[in-house]
């Protein structure tokens, strides 16, 4: 038992390093994340992550970077388990004809990868807009989100603690939300972490192909790109842009670990 | 014989779906495709001669057709960006594309499977935490980053390959190979991590069971149990597992084509999006979509020889 929350401990400490740094860094960065100037050097006291190619510092930028790829992977995580969820519990609870049809489309939709999906999604809306990325990528997670609770829920529409609620006059909402909800957070919990971490992943990758957020909105995935160009003479700006976002995926897996292990399965 | 029709036709379906979600998706948004050839200036007479001619004045349902059957007879329009026939824009760089999946993915199940073995058997021990922290961390590691600390250090630095210029397949094609390699590992490696992980987990549910117990306490060597009765048992889930792996590549080789400077599919899309060239788009995601359900499909197939509680009709 001891080692099964070690996971869960060490994963919420580097998450919550990791979100302290970028609370911290929609208020405050020691520098300018855009302020130009003469000198690159490399990583020390004063620059922490060094200077890229036009002198400024890099730590900053990747504040505000993280800040953006983590508050869209949030957001896009709230709309795909809010939605998926919703869907699920309603098909799957009721099942019929909606369910079917649903269902369907939603084998072709496993059928296109995240990031295809989201490129998409993103050349319908048009790129480059942070509101299309984040609705773009939050769409694409609904049809998982829904699979797996549409499973869940299906599971447990014959549970006898839900039959006997029904017997006693709950009402349908009452008891997808009071009486099974609760019973399917145990498969939702580490589906959000896994979500996040794809949210992440997807950001940055759009991000680097230049269809995501586009500057003046720095993300890590732009951030990367730039620092690619700049490798041979800069190579601490990818390192330190790729240590957060290691960073970011890494806690968020401990988490997921840790929640895993604590319902018992196998890891 | 009965299944593996069923699954054929049911995948053809998902293919119409896919197709169908696609093209109206896309016919929706890009607007008269004549117009923005022409711009706003040409006469009416014009864009509707440009129209005939790109089979745009027929109704919706007629051009759907015609555009599905095209994937077969080579006919899918014209690019608006380079004003030629989509399908020899994209012919080329399906090929390099199909290499670099395919490459990557005998990768990840030559490298994962004898993995996945090792670290089941060996469970429980003193280094269980530590492999589980390594297994985590290799996920954890973007594709594309790894592709830049893979270009850098073999490509400039150790000079075994020159990162953007890739050998033609056709020139040069085990310099191509040997370029798409280092692409593959780098998508590979988190892809490895979540099939020796997966593997793990399914083979060690499966110890657990009665006839394996029966086995070692009857006096078998736990290796062979390992590999001939629970491997047996655990391979259908792993093998579905590998068939979504193939989405993942596809979707990681988007982003990894772009690291590399690999003249693929992924690197084709990405600036026709940009460009908004819808035609060579929405063919270039349907055939990407296409590969993915052909690859799920295999997996169904293959699980159903392997199965026999499949074979029976036990599940569908």
């Amino acid at each position: 038992m001891r080692r099964q929350n070690g996971y869960m401990t060490a994963g919420l400490i580097l998450a919550g390093a990791a979100a302290a740094l970028i609370l911290l860094g929609f208020f405050w960065t020691p520098y300018d994340p855009n302020a130009m100037s003469m000198d690159r050097a490399g990583p020390s006291l004063a620059h922490l992550m060094g200077t890229d190619n036009f002198g400024r510092d890099i730590f900053s930028r990747v504040m505000k970077g993280a800040g953006a790829t983590a508050s869209i992977a949030l957001a896009t995580v709230a709309i795909g388990a809010v939605c998926g969820t919703a869907v699920g519990a309603l098909t799957g609870y009721f099942g019929g004809l909606v369910d079917e049809i649903l269902m369907r489309v939603n084998d072709a939709l496993t059928a296109f990868p995240s990031v295809l999906l989201a490129l998409v999604v993103i050349s319908i809306l048009g790129p480059g807009k942070r509101l299309n990325v984040t609705l773009a990528l939050g769409v694409v997670f609904i049809p998982s989100f829904a699979r797996l609770t549409r499973t869940a829920f299906a599971a447990l529409r014959d549970a006898n603690y839900v039959k006997s609620a029904r017997l006693m006059g709950a009402g349908s909402g009452r008891i997808l939300l009071v009486h099974i909800l609760p019973n399917v957070m145990h498969v939702l919990l580490p589906a959000l972490t896994i979500g996040f971490n794809n949210a992440v992943l997807a950001e940055a990758s759009m991000s680097y192909l230049g269809i995501g957020v586009t500057p003046p909105d720095a993300s890590l995935g732009y951030m990367l790109s730039e620092a690619q160009g700049m490798f041979g003479i800069a190579p601490w700006y990818a390192a330190g842009t790729g240590l957060v976002i290691i960073l970011m995926i890494f806690s968020a897996g401990l988490i997921g670990e840790g929640l895993q292990r604590r319902n018992g399965e196998v890891g | 014989m009965k299944y593996a029709a069923k699954k054929i036709a049911a995948m053809l379906l998902t293919m119409v779906i896919v197709s169908l979600l696609a093209f109206t998706a896309f016919s929706l948004i890009s607007g008269d495709a004549a117009e923005i050839m022409l711009g706003t200036q040409a006469t009416p007479e014009r864009l509707a001669a440009l129209r005939a001619e790109l089979g745009l004045d027929r109704p919706l349902p007629v051009r759907y057709a015609a555009w599905l059957l095209g994937f077969f007879t080579g006919d899918l329009g014209v690019s608006i960006q380079y004003k030629q026939p989509v399908w020899d824009l994209i012919a080329p760089k399906v090929l390099v594309t199909l290499c670099l999946s395919v490459l990557c993915f005998l990768l990840i199940v030559a490298v994962s499977i004898p993995l996945g073995l090792r670290s089941a058997g060996r469970s429980g021990g003193a280094l269980d935490g530590a492999r589980t922290v390594l297994n985590q961390l290799c996920m954890a590691v973007p594709a594309f980053f790894t592709g830049i600390l893979l270009s850098w250090g073999f490509g400039i630095t150790l000079k075994w390959f020159v990162p953007g210029s890739f050998p033609g397949l056709q020139e040069d094609f085990t310099g191509a190979v040997k370029y798409l390699f280092f692409a593959a590992a780098a998508i590979a490696v988190p892809r490895i991590a979540m099939t020796v992980r997966m593997l793990r987990s399914t083979i060690l549910t499966e110890m657990r069971k009665d006839y394996v117990r029966t086995a070692i306490s009857r006096g078998a060597d736990r290796r062979r149990v390992l590999r001939r009765h629970v491997l047996q048992n655990a391979l259908a889930p792993v093998v579905t597992f590998l068939a979504q792996t193939m989405a993942e590549i596809v979707a990681a080789g988007i982003v990894v084509e772009q690291v590399f400077v690999i003249p693929g599919l992924g690197r084709m899309l990405v600036a026709s999006i940009s460009n908004r060239d819808y035609p060579v788009v929405q063919a270039i995601v349907v055939i990407l979509a296409f590969w993915v359900v052909l690859a799920g499909t295999t997996a169904d197939i293959i699980n159903q020889r392997i199965d026999p509680r499949l074979r029976l009709g036990g599940a569908s």
